[in-house]
């Protein structure tokens, strides 16, 4: 007899997703269980990074897996499963964003011109500017950081940088077009430069 | 190629996202624009520190909340 899949070691962890997705496909609870688990954390952390509210954060985590579960027939099994979670827990998180701020959620809009992009006395930052901080602090300024970036370019970065997404999938999940993400991209990595040079030059040694 | 065209174009260069012959093109440009130099180094910098600093856990009672809702759904799927 083999063993139940959600026992599987967590080795080949990697490898089972699609035998736990066909499981779950064909009605196995168990086995649905099992991907929430691999991935809750994950998409906590990317609802929590769309909404920067933990009650939003938690609805659309919940909803996305809920939505998932009822959903999981129309999965198509050559995507990634993740990549199809964090499509559905991306607009569940940017529904609840726009309910709660609805004037600062405009992806389609167009963004300001290119001035303001240009980099102004550019400083070194020093050898392992990162360092200089205590963890604590530095997971201050980075929060800060990020949730100053407004919604439209931090859910770009959130999707590209930070959940690894392509181009043209943070395009599907955000409904713009690939153009859009990358000039998106390219403003919220060049702000949170900005943002940190001003930390990084304060605590500079030279 | 000036410094505001790098600028522009720094995201796909890092992203390895360009096509060879404007790729040398800002690499001939970074070889001799340290300031250029610095900001595609300090923009990689920035990423790194935000990817790195992503360790989330997930809040025990939020566990808990998604794990009684999960079971309910899988008990009554009309639910």
């Amino acid at each position: 007899m083999s063993a139940p899949i959600h026992r599987l070691p967590s080795k080949v962890a990697r490898d089972d997703e699609p035998l736990l997705v066909k499981a779950a496909k064909s009605g196995d609870a168990t086995a649905f269980e099992e991907l929430v688990n691999r991935y809750e954390r994950k998409i906590f952390r990317l609802t929590m990074n769309i909404t920067r509210n933990r009650e939003d954060a938690e609805d659309a985590m919940q909803d996305a897996f809920m939505k998932a579960y009822s959903h999981l027939s129309t999965f198509q099994e050559e995507s990634r499963f993740y990549t199809w979670l964090v499509r559905i827990a991306a607009n569940e998180a940017l529904m609840r964003l726009r309910k709660r701020r609805p004037n600062q959620v405009s992806l389609d809009e167009p963004v300001e011109g290119e001035d303001d992009l240009m980099p102004r006395e550019i400083q070194d930052w020093g050898p392992s500017p990162e360092q200089r901080f205590a963890q604590s602090e530095m997971h201050g300024i980075l929060d800060q950081a990020i949730d100053e970036l407004g919604p439209d370019f931090r859910t770009v970065f959130v999707l590209r940088d930070i959940e690894e997404l392509s181009t043209d999938e943070t395009a599907a999940v955000l409904g713009i077009s690939a153009p859009a993400v990358k000039s998106r991209l390219l403003r919220a990595r060049l702000k949170l430069r900005q943002k940190l040079d001003r930390y990084m030059r304060d605590r500079n040694p030279n | 190629m000036n410094c505001n065209r790098v600028i522009l174009e720094i995201s796909n260069y890092i992203d390895g996202d360009l096509d060879a012959t404007l790729k040398l093109e800002i690499e001939q440009h970074l070889e001799r624009c340290g300031d250029c130099m610095l900001v595609v180094s300090q923009t990689k910098l920035t990423i790194d520190i935000f990817c790195d600093s992503q360790h989330v856990e997930l809040p025990p009672d939020v566990k808990i909340r998604l794990h009684e809702m999960l079971q309910r759904k899988i008990r009554n799927p009309g639910f």
